[in-house]
This record gives structure tokens, sequence and C-alpha cells, in this order.
């Protein structure tokens, strides 16, 4: 490997962390001022214009207070736990494009991460790590309410997971009648969705695996542990949930994890539904530079209309019951998934094989 | 489906005030330390002992707000007035008149007891403090200055806006009155310094009128 190409590689990477690092400011901001908002309140205003340092003014009181340790958590394991939460957070989104790929001094660079063939798969194995974390958080902890959060986690992640799986191969399914054969990378799944139909319908896998898009965005919600599904940390009955005993900066990892998932859940659903960076650059009538920009515009764009879904749900929905939530996922969401990709699978192979009797 | 209804109702709730709160007058926050909603009329704040236009004080120190008290909160000892220079115009003065504003409960009884209307209660409110000493309000900052203003332990504050500290007008008996046809348009109590001329009596319509609604609302 010689050195630009170490430095490109170097440079992906940053740019990832930096992305998300930005957006989780910019998130955790919006989702106060949104939620506010739906609230007829002002939200945080003093911390720079319009409060949007608030989030830093935030972590920094965080970073300096103390990290406690009670007398009865499982040491290696309770230290462990944000690091386990936040690192699958970081390298979710190293799967997912998000620009056009650019060119410095011959060497292209391609705006994702990394490109695996496998990264849906890689993608469904992260999210799954991250339960890990809250299930150890919780068990090392050494406390009663913890624990239950840590295993409302596992119970709930092992039903959405399911669901989000089955909503994800319907869609791959789907890429492989768009293309030359199938794939699981991501950046080849965006590529697909470039163009229209008919001239101004954009080719978004989101038209025709609509169902799947809603089953989708119904179990990353319930993956990230958000409201209405947020059982893990239910203030109301568990104080707060896994990170209860946790505190200053190990408590803020896990904050910083579910923010990063909240986004790069986003990113996913934007990237196989939404056609990910692809859109309009308007080649022929602005500069370049705004032409090379405008596919992150578009991607950004696209990401956080499915964040302020995920805030949106927050303000409206009360709390899922524990049955209820098991109800939704076992008896709705799976069942529906398995049906539509078995509906969807059939329909396309007609499509591209004719009818059996035809 | 009715599920979905209701899913979507609730949607639109939330949609429709975050469009009113950016772009309308949704907004039911006010931004407190700087804007400040006007109090109710009889809002019950701290306590005022007030004097008479002429200077002299009311308190005649007979210890019924202390005896009325059920936080017993007040510790009062009146004193023989001095016969060539009187602090009030009766016979005795409240030498001593101490609130413990950390026992208070505000409840106005004091208020109600006092056969002079020398202690009222004011729209104030503002009054934390950094020790449980200076939450023992004596009398050095409960009466009024000759001028009428109510004398605060943290004047500077920017909590504290130096308007409200002359109004010691804020409330003067629960069995205010007030809306009760035979006492409208009489001038109910006495004088005292500074801006607090009470005056007379306004009618319920009046009140509604003036705050734009009715008066059990939290203003």
């Amino acid at each position: 490997m010689s050195l630009a190409e170490f430095g490109i590689v170097f440079l992906r990477a940053l740019m990832v962390f930096g992305l998300l690092l930005v957006a989780t400011i910019v998130n955790i901001w919006a989702e106060r001022k949104i939620l506010a908002d739906m609230q007829a309140r002002i939200g945080p205003n003093r911390a720079g214009p319009f409060g949007i340092l608030q989030t830093v003014a935030d972590g920094l009181k965080l970073f300096f207070k103390e990290s406690i340790t009670p007398r009865k958590v499982e040491l290696g394991m309770y230290m462990l736990a944000p690091f386990l939460a936040v690192i699958p957070a970081f390298l979710i989104f190293m799967m997912v494009p998000f620009g056009r790929p650019f060119t410095i001094g011959g060497n292209e660079v391609a705006l994702v991460g990394a490109d695996l063939n496998i990264g849906l798969l890689f993608v469904l194995a992260m999210s799954s790590m991250a339960v890990y974390a809250v299930v150890l958080a919780g068990w090392s902890s050494g406390s009663k309410y913890p624990l239950l959060g840590g295993v409302r986690a596992t119970a709930q992640a092992i039903s959405y997971e399911a669901a989000m799986g089955l909503a994800m191969v319907a869609v791959v399914v789907y890429s492989a009648t768009q293309g030359d054969g199938g794939t699981l990378s991501l950046v080849e799944i965006v590529e697909r969705q470039n163009g229209t139909w008919a001239g101004f319908i954009p080719r978004w896998n989101l038209f025709p695996q609509v169902a799947a898009f809603v089953i989708f965005l119904l179990a990353i919600i319930a993956e990230t542990n958000r409201a209405p599904f947020d059982l893990v940390e239910a203030e109301q009955e568990l104080v707060g949930g896994f990170h209860t005993e946790y505190s200053g900066m190990r408590f803020a990892m896990f904050f910083l994890a579910e923010y990063i998932n909240i986004f790069s859940m986003s990113a996913i659903a934007a990237t196989l539904f939404l056609g990910g960076w692809s859109g309009p650059t308007f080649e022929d009538s602005v500069p370049a530079f705004i032409s090379a920009i405008l596919p992150t515009v578009w991607f950004l764009l696209k990401t956080y209309a499915i964040v302020f879904i995920f805030f949106w749900l927050r303000a409206t929905l009360p709390r899922l019951r524990y049955d209820q939530l098991m109800t939704l996922g076992w008896k709705g969401l799976i069942p529906a998934a398995v049906v539509w990709l078995i509906v969807s699978t059939i329909s396309m192979g007609f499509r591209q094989f004719g009818a059996p009797w035809g | 489906m009715g599920v979905l209804a209701e899913f979507l109702k609730g949607l639109a709730v939330t949609g429709k005030t975050m469009i009113r709160t950016i772009f309308g007058d949704g907004l039911v926050t006010t931004q407190y330390p700087k804007e400040k909603r006007q109090k109710p009329q009889r809002f019950h704040g701290r306590h005022v002992l007030n004097r008479y236009p002429d200077g002299m004080e009311k308190c005649i120190g007979c210890e019924l707000c202390a005896g009325v008290c059920p936080a017993k909160c007040i510790y009062v000892r009146g004193e023989d007035n001095d016969p060539d220079n009187p602090t009030s115009p009766g016979e005795r003065y409240g030498y001593v008149y101490e609130i413990n504003m950390l026992r208070c409960i505000f409840c106005g009884l004091c208020v109600e007891a006092c056969p002079t209307e020398a202690i009222t209660m004011t729209t104030l409110f503002e009054f934390s403090t950094t020790s449980r000493n200076d939450a023992i309000y004596t009398r050095e900052t409960l009466l009024m200055d000759e001028k009428g203003n109510v004398p605060h332990m943290f004047p500077e504050d920017p909590l504290i806006e130096p308007k409200e500290l002359l109004t010691a007008d804020g409330w003067v008996r629960a069995t205010a009155p007030a809306g009760m046809a035979a006492y409208e348009g009489v001038q109910m109590w006495q004088r005292t310094a500074g801006p607090a001329d009470w005056s007379p009596e306004p009618s319920q319509d009046e009140i509604d009128a003036t705050t734009g609604k009715s008066e059990d609302g939290d203003g």
C-alpha cells in the first residue's frame, strides 16, 4: 500500500468519524429543539446562536464529571460496555456511502468508510453487537434496574432484528433485479437507484418496496431503543435502564452511541430506500464544486428526514407496554415482512422470467 | 385500522403544534428572567410591613399574626412607644418582627389577622438565598421605607426588577370583596406610604376586562 492510498483510507475514516461527531452534536440539539417546538416550548437557547452549542456544553460537563464506579459492579465488563456501545455505532456508518466519489491528485476518494461486498451483513452484525453493550452494562452494574433494562434490550433486539433483516432482504432481492446480479454492498445498492422512471420519478427502492420501508422504519426505531419502543431505558419504571449506574464520560458514551445509532440507522434507511446520495447535480448549470457537494447534501437531507420521523414519533406516541411491543414485533412486523418478501420476490420473478405457465 | 387513524391524528397534533410554535404564536413559555408575566392580583408573595403616609409604622406589636400563623414562622415582640417620638400611632410597636420564609406557607392568615393592615403581601417571589439565616426576614427586611419602597435582600439581583419593589400593593386580604356588588367603588383600605394607594374595589367585570381572563386563571 502506497502512502497516498494509506492517506486516503485514513482520510475516509476521519471523515466518517468527524461527520458522526458533528451529526451527533446537531442531532441532540435538533431533537431538543424539535421536541420543544412540538410541545410549544422554546428549548435550549442559551449556548451559542439558537442554543446550538448546548450539546458541546453538556458534553464538556459530562467529560469533567467524576465517573463513579459503584461497589457491586463487575469491573471489567462495566468498563468495557460503553466502548462496546460506541465502536459498533461508528462501524455501522462505515458502510454507508455519503457522497459521490471525487478525485484528488489522480487518486479516487470514495466517500464511504469502507466498501465491503458484504456491507449489509456487516451492518446487521454490528447492530447486533450493540445489544451486547446494553446487556453487559445492565448485568455488570450489579443493580436491579439496569439488569431489567438489559434483559428487555435482549428480547427487544431479537424480536425486531428479524423484521429488520427480512425488510432488508426484500430490498436486496429487488436490487438484484435492477443490475447485474445480487449485491449486499451499500455503494452498489445506491448506484442502482440512480436515474428516474418516466423522467421525473426517482428510481428509489421506496416506491416498489414501500411495505418493506415501513417495516424497516419501525424496526430501526425499536433497534435503537427510541420512543415509543424505549422500554430499555423507561424512566418511569427503570430509572435510567441499563445506564443507571453510569456517570460522567461513560454515561456520555452510551448517549453518544444512541445518537450515532439513530443517525447511522437513518442513513441506512435513506441508502436502502431513498436512493442514498443519488439526486440531481445540475452539472451543466452550476459550478463544479457545487455539483460535487450536492450528492452529500441530498444524502444528509434524506437522512435528516428520517431522523425527523424519529423525533416526531417520540414527541407524539406514549411508550408501548411490554406485551404490546412483543405483539407488534412477532405478530405484526415479522409476519408482514415474511409475506411482503414472498409477494415481492414472486412478482419480481414473474417480471424477470415470465409466468411459469406462460 | 382505527389504531392507524389515531396514530396519524396524534402526529398531526404534534406537527401542527410545531408549525404554530415556529411560525406563529403557539409558544406558551416566556423567557423568564428577561420578560416577566403580570402576576395575578391576589398573588401571595413575600410580606411587607406597611407605614402610614406620614411615615408611622402600622404595626402595633399585637402578635395576632404570630398567633394565627399555622406554620409558626412569625416571631413578634412588641415594645412601648416612646411618648415623645412614637414609632406607631398606638401604645406599642413591633420591636422585633421576624418571618422565617423557609417555614412560611404563604397562606396569608397573618394578613387576615392583622387589625391595622400592617402586614400585607406583595407579588415578589424571588427570594432564594444561599444561607438559611438569610431566609429569616427581620424587621429591617420587611418594613417599607418612608417613601414606600419595599426593601429587598438583594436589590441588585438580575432577577429583581426595581419597579417591582415599588409595588407593595399586591394583595391585601384573601377575603377581599372584589366582585361583590356591595363593595363596588368603595375605597376599602387605608392609605400607606409610597405608591400603594388602594384604588376603590373594582367589580368582577372590570377585573375580567383588565386581565382579559377570569380571576381564577393562573394568569
